[in-house]
């Protein structure tokens, strides 16, 4: 059975990693993981904003009310071996290379300039094996076209492909009105991939305190569909790869995303609700359904049901909304207890 | 470059092994450093790490520096002022038992009629009987070297050491120096010294005992035997001295003598003042006179002979110059040492001569008095008459005994070359640090030599700084303040209106200002006096806005890099583009470790600053017609316009001393007058949308946000923009309510915004308070204000406990110098709002200290009727049982009183008698009724004749009851005043206690306490707290006696309000801890009411209350009034730079502190559930149920 596939020029034992998440914090995690079989690691984002905003803010906080009254000219020590930078961030990559015989793949969130080529040229050197560049962007202004914002990431892709030597992938959000030209452009660019999806902080609204709540609940299966339908597009158009990540939690999940045309399938929710070993018992059930299916490998599945090949392209080309309402047998829920408010409208 | 505190640190640290100390101002930064080189692992000249320990106080530290000189080991310690008198009796010891140590003291005046943490000697002068030796230096060099000299000469002498130098005018003054190596003092240090210090350490291996007791028939013979070592020591310290020159060529002798050779005049001083002394000296000899200056370096031992040995024989006549005051005494210490030696040289010592030299003696610089050239220069004269004043002071104008001598304020030194800079800044602009780094660049990248002097406000919000800079191609020597410069740079605009700036100017100065508007509009803005000034002195002047460049780079309200590019441009010290890479250099120096964000921001703001700046075209006549506003408005009472609107202008240095109470008394009800303007925005408030409910008051620190109820017929005349809206209240029907901001008193903290739950419906972005730039708010806001003050308060019987009726009531504590959102004085203005009119405060030195008695302005004050808290500080450890005293002297009153009162029974009637007696304490509406009891007992004694009517009218309101509170900080009550707090608190008396915990040390500058939480850094704990906060409030409950209470007012206000209420209607002790956040946690302030709340929330800080009625009710005492944690530990502690540091520093450590953090509140909280679920009936032990 063979279970290998190549993902950003990396040779990997399998397609199943950890997403971009805080489990790297932990090496006795990153540990687990490797134990359980995961081929890579995916690093969580550098916020290059956050960096700044905490050496700012420190800053503030500290020199504020320092040098204002004589019995007190600081408030607190001086520290000698203190650091506000990405230090915390770069010195993980290191310990995660000598910890486990992992590829490392960074992932980074830059504003500034010369911050993303900057913060790239960094991970880089800390031992990372490719870089996961990541998008994060609401484009909240209503005056910036939507190519404005294609152009700044494509921007973004060419500085970081310049300071590094690296592979670099780019996550994506699925808010581009056209996803697939855009991937395209991409990897014209040089992208060594891209990953469906990011999945953003969505706000809630607390109608007793009137206040915005950001908000992140674990991804759920049913969230998958959107990445298969955007891998299932792209695949077979880019020369690089996809990795699909958001919403991938059982094996059928897993053959799901590689048949729409991954190469590398991440997984974050899954992870975190059943720890570290679930990896394996995934490669296991994976395993086990290829041997069933008589599948050889993975790189025979990969992409088996996207848009060219699939037999019915028809479900992936036409958001036929009333065919999937009518397949909704709202009394079917009703039987299981779901209150009416969850009717979707019209 | 460096200042005394660092340089002397440096020497006391690589020859020490163990350092035990405690925070006192000035000397407080010598430990810090000590501790900051110990945590990052630095070396003394033997290889190993030294050892830095906080105690609980001074007494403490000197009792564990006993204790490791008898194991054998090397210590050494810092303190001043209190602190070293609490090491006195330690220093007795250790000097009896002849033992090589070295205390190094920022010599800080001792309160007497009030505190000051200034300079002077009065701290060390009181150590003159232990039998340490004194040497005392007189500059940063010079302190840097007498420590080295001090620790070779007490492992030589075995005499201990008291080397010290002034507080603040040495110990702060950034000064170019020649650092000593290692290797220079490993030769200075003579190890068989060390061996022989070694070789007299307690030890089972030899044993002996030391501190015996002994009888009469030993004890003065064994206390002489010892005599030998001070016969000799002078002569081994001179030696060490000599080795010393030597190895660095800087000679010093026990006495050094400066000036003509042949003088007739010669100033005899000791510390600073000897540098200004010396140099004007030079410049009097200069012109053809002959006077000389003899420096003491070496106080005791004092060694006649070495002291005649330089003393000129050409002198006629000597002064004496003391910084000390013995009251009552023939003459101050030295001048009476002075005295004593010229007399037995003349009598017995062959020196017949010396019987024709007249000694005069005289005072100067207590408390960090200037003591200047023209000072110097009085002295001279002085000495020059033919009667001259056997006895004076100099500095002051004392106009009640005549004591003073007349000085010639205009009289200064041009020193050839040196030039000279002043800078008006604010704290928070950063004008200190960019000073520093500036005075470095010269100092160490040019070949002259420079000094850095900084002079900091009382206050602790929107607080000035003055940076003096010296620098030139000497050695600077002028310890004194700068009075003519020739660059004067103004940071914030205002000051130029409240605060003589331009006075500092020499003709044809250079004058920088930050402009409040573009540069070609800054004239116009300048009051009429300002431009008169301007062109009188020929000023050069150069305008930038460096509020907006700093706003657009990023750095919003830091203009210090700013104001320094352009300093450095305008001065041409360095070529241009040369003095911008090294201000580039400093600031990643000392910024680049922060962060390169920050590091790039002041770049930024270093590029921009050349652009913008702009040379005025000086018109030839002023255009203005506006004046300067008055200091204080006309109204205010005599006392402050005669003398506290000169010291707010910054001239109190010219009151004479007639103006000033004799015995410390100062009136309260001063801070009114002090209309401050600090605030950028200010709260705006929004009557349709407010619900009321007086959070936003309770909170505020400054009492800067006032509700208020009236009746409608109180609205006339009031300002077209004064607002009022029907009172929502049942009771009070047809009343209207205003919420008004003191628009000159607020500091802008935002805490009432962020506290604020009402919300416009429609756009909740919008509150019911809102912050909008001052200024134009200003003028009808001021009227809106002085109207609402106007209005009579409501009657105190509506109130209740809740938080919403306590704001209607007055506060008697306002507009105080606290940090801009402090989160202790919130409680302390409740305090004065509840019980105010019959409170008496004891107040630890700290912060409540500071903020609450530190001159110019007072925030106590007074109600309608006029009375107010009476308020005392004592000092930093006695204060709980100074305030067991107050109660102790009102109760001993009042028993008089009663004891009157029954007399004159006939005459005022025996139910009067009767119900006066009844009430002993008391709520609002019996305090009232007690008032109108004692007002008909005066008016029936009004016709009564004879002593005891006199006197029983006199003392009749101590028959009203009195709230005494015991005030302090965390350092008090959990460290130095610990054992009398408990003291106190078991005593059953009826004081009330109030803990401001910040759990630091915050007025010091953030040191550890016991009350610092596990996992937090501190100063003094850098690598994070280890153990747990000390449960303050579970010990005290173990006694069943004394009422407690943990309380936060941001997490439950209307909690803290009832602790409050119950603590003093309880009539035993009362022990209340409150949750203070504060500046040295390091995140916004704005956000404190949040993170009080956090900390609740998570069962960091658990709200309870025990109160032992309960428990007679058959109830159970405790009652825990918070529920169990909801979050996690680091919702709390994510946010607070004391938390999240180690997290950058040691990860690991970091992470494992927080598990055990995590779990000792879990711990916790079950202990207290637990103790609130007993059932005390069902709960007793069967022994109990069996009696």
């Amino acid at each position: 059975m063979d279970l290998t596939t190549n993902y950003l020029g990396l040779k990997l034992k399998n397609p199943l990693m950890p997403g971009a998440s805080p489990l790297v914090d932990d090496i006795n995690v990153v540990r687990a993981l490797e134990d359980a079989g995961a081929s890579a690691i995916v690093m969580h984002s550098l916020f290059e904003e956050q960096i700044t905003q905490e050496q700012v803010s420190e800053f503030a906080h500290t020199e504020g009310p320092a040098e204002s009254y004589a019995e007190a000219t600081s408030y607190f020590p001086a520290m000698t071996d203190y650091s506000l930078g990405p230090e915390r961030y770069l010195r993980q990559i290191e310990r995660i290379k000598q910890a486990t015989d992992l590829p490392v793949i960074g992932s980074l969130n830059g504003v500034s300039p010369g911050g993303w080529s900057h913060y790239a040229k960094y991970i880089e050197q800390a031992g990372a094996d490719a870089l996961e560049i990541n998008v994060y962007y609401v484009a909240t202004d209503p005056r910036e076209p939507g190519t404005e914002v294609e152009a700044r990431t494509l921007n973004i892709l060419r500085d970081v492909k310049e300071a590094v030597k690296i592979p670099v992938a780019v996550k994506l959000s699925p808010f581009f009105s056209s996803p697939a030209h855009f991937a395209m452009q991409l990897d014209e660019a040089g992208a060594a991939g891209v990953v469906l999806f990011n999945r953003f902080y969505q706000p809630d609204i607390d109608i007793e305190e009137l206040e915005a709540r950001p908000h992140l609940e674990l991804s759920r299966s049913p969230e998958l569909r959107l990445r298969l339908r955007w891998a299932a597009i792209l695949h077979g158009n880019l020369k690089g790869d996809i990795a699909v990540s958001g919403g991938v939690h059982t094996m059928e999940d897993v053959v799901k995303s590689i048949m729409a045309g991954a190469s590398g399938v991440q997984l974050v929710s899954a992870l975190l609700r059943k720890g570290p070993s679930h990896i394996g018992y995934l490669l296991a059930q994976l395993r086990h359904w290829m041997e069933e299916h008589e599948y050889e490998s993975v790189e025979q599945m990969r992409g088996s049901m996207s848009l060219r090949k699939c037999p019915d392209s028809s479900a992936f080309e036409r958001a036929n909304y009333l065919k999937v309402l009518q397949l909704w047998k709202l009394d079917a829920h009703r039987k299981q207890g779901w209150p009416t408010e969850a009717e979707p409208r019209v | 470059m460096l200042d005394a505190n660092e340089a002397v640190a440096s020497v006391s640290y690589r020859l020490n092994e163990f350092c035990a100390i405690y925070p006192i101002t000035p000397s407080s930064p010598m430990a810090e450093f000590a501790d900051e080189w110990s945590a990052a692992g630095r070396r003394n000249i033997w290889g190993a790490v030294p050892s830095v320990l906080e105690m609980q106080s001074e007494g403490g530290a000197a009792g564990a520096l006993h204790g490791a000189l008898q194991a054998g080991s090397l210590c050494s310690s810092f303190t001043a002022s209190q602190g070293l008198l609490l090491m006195i009796p330690n220093m007795y010891k250790i000097a009896g038992e002849l033992t090589p140590f070295c205390l190094h003291v920022t010599a800080r005046a001792v309160a007497t009629h009030a505190l000051s943490i200034f300079g002077d000697h009065s701290d060390v002068m009181a150590c003159r009987q232990t039998g340490f030796a004194m040497l005392g230096a007189g500059s940063v060099q010079e302190s840097h070297d007498f420590a080295a000299i001090a620790q070779a000469a007490t492992l030589e002498t075995r005499v201990p050491f008291l080397q010290f130098f002034d507080g603040f005018r040495t110990s702060h003054e950034v000064s170019k120096i020649e650092i000593l190596d290692d290797d220079t003092l490993r030769d200075l240090i003579r190890e068989d010294c060390v061996a022989a210090h070694r070789d007299r350490a307690l030890t089972p291996d030899r044993p002996m005992i030391r501190g015996t007791a002994q009888n009469p028939d030993a004890f003065f013979q064994a206390r002489e035997a010892c005599n030998r070592y001070y016969d000799e020591a002078t002569a081994r310290i001179r030696a060490v001295m000599d080795r010393f020159a030597e190895l660095t060529g800087r000679r010093y002798r026990p006495f050094d003598y400066e000036g003509d050779p042949e003088a007739e005049r010669v100033i005899i001083i000791m510390g600073s003042g000897a540098e200004a002394a010396g140099e004007t000296s030079e410049w009097l000899n200069q012109k053809g006179e002959k006077t000389g200056v003899l420096k003491v370096r070496l106080y005791r031992p004092f060694s006649a002979e070495d002291f005649l040995a330089v003393l000129p024989e050409s002198v006629r006549s000597i002064a004496v110059l003391d910084r000390t005051k013995e009251p009552g005494a023939l003459g101050e210490p030295m001048f009476l040492d002075v005295s004593t030696a010229l007399r037995e040289a003349a009598q017995s010592g062959g020196r017949p001569e010396l019987n024709d030299v007249r000694v005069i003696g005289g005072r100067y610089g207590l408390g960090s008095k200037e003591f200047n050239p023209a000072m110097v220069k009085a002295v001279y004269d002085e000495l020059a008459k033919e009667t001259p004043k056997r006895r004076f002071t100099v500095g002051v104008n004392d106009d009640v005994t005549g004591m003073s001598l007349d000085v010639d304020e205009s009289f200064d030194l041009e020193i050839p070359g040196v030039k000279q800079a002043v800078f008006f800044g604010l704290g928070s602009d950063g004008t200190v640090g960019a000073n520093k780094n500036s005075i470095k660049i010269i100092g160490e990248e040019t070949d002259n030599f420079a000094q850095g002097y900084f002079v900091y406000d009382s206050k602790k919000a929107g607080a000035m700084t003055v940076s003096h800079l010296r620098f030139g191609p000497e050695p600077i020597r002028s310890t004194y303040l700068i009075r003519q410069a020739d660059f004067v740079a103004c940071h914030r605009f205002e000051l130029l209106e409240t605060v003589d700036v331009l006075g500092h100017a020499a003709p044809g100065a250079t004058l920088l200002l930050n402009s409040p508007c573009p540069p070609e509009e800054v004239w116009d803005k300048l009051a009429k006096d300002l431009q008169e000034t301007i062109i009188e002195k020929g000023l050069k002047v150069y305008a930038i806005e460096a509020t907006k460049v700093a706003r657009e780079c990023g750095m919003p309200g830091r203009i210090n890099t700013i104001m320094q590019t352009c300093y450095f441009a305008i001065s041409g010290i360095l070529e241009k583009d040369e003095a911008i890479r090294q201000i580039k250099n400093a600031i990643d120096k000392t910024y680049g470790k922060r962060g390169q964000s920050v590091v790039d921001r002041n770049f930024r703001a270093v590029d921009s600053a050349l652009a913008n700046m702009v040379k005025l075209e000086i018109p030839r006549g002023a255009s203005a017609t506006r004046g300067l506003p008055p200091i204080v408005d006309p109204a205010a009472p005599d006392f402050v316009q005669r003398v506290t609107a000169m010291m707010l202008a910054g001239k109190g240095d010219l009151l004479p001393v007639s103006a000033f109470p004799v015995d410390g008394t100062w009136p309260t009800d001063t801070a009114r007058w002090e209309k401050r303007n600090i605030a950028e925005e200010v709260p705006v408030w929004e009557s349709d949308i407010c619900i009321q409910c007086n959070k936003c008051a309770v909170v505020c620190p400054h009492a800067a946000i006032r509700p208020k109820v009236f009746k409608p017929e109180a609205m006339d005349g009031a300002p077209d923009s004064f607002k009022s809206v029907k009172f929502r209240s049942r009771e009070l029907e047809g009343f209207l309510y205003a919420l008004q901001v003191a628009p000159e008193d607020c500091t802008g903290c935002n805490l009432c915004v962020e506290v604020c739950p009402a919300k416009d419906k429609s756009n909740p972005s919008r509150k019911a308070i809102n912050m909008s730039p001052r200024i134009p708010l200003l003028e009808t806001e001021r009227a809106n204000y002085s109207f609402f003050l106007d209005i009579p308060d409501p009657d105190r019987s509506m109130l209740k406990d809740d938080v919403k009726t306590t704001q209607f009531m007055r506060p008697l504590f306002e507009y105080s110098g606290a940090c801009a959102g402090c989160g202790e004085t919130p409680y302390v203005k409740l305090l004065t709002q509840l019980f105010g009119d019959r409170l008496l405060i004891a107040n630890a030195t700290g912060c409540s200290s500071i903020y609450g008695g530190n001159l110019p302005t007072t925030p106590y004050t007074v109600d309608a009727c006029g009375r107010g808290p009476a308020w005392s500080n004592s000092l930093f450890e006695d204060n709980a049982e100074f305030g067991l005293g107050m109660r102790a002297g009102i109760e001993q009153t009042r028993v008089y009183a009663e004891l009157l009162l029954r007399k004159f029974a006939p005459v005022v009637g025996d139910d009067l008698v009767e119900a006066v007696i009844a009430c002993q304490t008391g709520d609002e509406a019996a305090v009232q009724e007690q008032r109108k009891r004692v007002e008909v007992l005066r008016s029936k004694l009004k016709g009564v004749d004879g002593p005891e009517a006199k006197t029983l009218t006199q003392i009749a309101d101590y028959l009203v009851p009195k709230s005494v509170w015991i005030v302090g900080g965390d350092g008090w009550a959990y460290d130095i005043g610990f054992g009398g707090l408990d003291h106190v608190i078991a005593s059953g008396r009826n004081v009330n206690i109030l803990v401001l915990d910040t759990e630091v040390y915050s007025n010091t500058g953030g040191q550890q306490s016991k009350a610092t939480p596990l996992g937090a850094v501190a100063k003094f704990s850098m690598a994070g707290k280890a153990v747990p906060k000390k449960d303050l409030a579970l010990m005290a409950s173990t006694y069943g006696s004394v009422y407690v209470a943990r309380i936060a007012m941001g997490a439950k206000d209307n909690h803290a309000v009832k602790a409050f209420v119950e603590a003093e209607s309880y009539p035993g002790p009362s022990l209340i801890i409150a949750y203070s956040h504060c500046v040295a946690h390091g995140y916004n302030m704005a956000m404190g009411l949040e993170q009080q709340k956090k900390a609740v929330a998570c069962g960091y800080w658990p709200l309870f209350r025990y109160d032992p009625r309960r428990a007679d009710a058959g109830e159970n005492p405790m009652k825990l009034d918070s529920a169990a944690p909801k979050s996690s530990l680091s919702e709390f502690t994510a946010n607070e730079t004391r938390f999240h540091m180690l997290e950058r520093i040691n990860p690991e450590r970091a992470a494992l502190l927080q598990k055990m953090a995590a779990d000792s509140v879990r711990e916790r909280f079950a202990l207290y559930e637990k103790m609130a679920a007993a059932n005390p009936t069902t709960d007793k032990p069967a022994s109990d149920a069996n009696s």
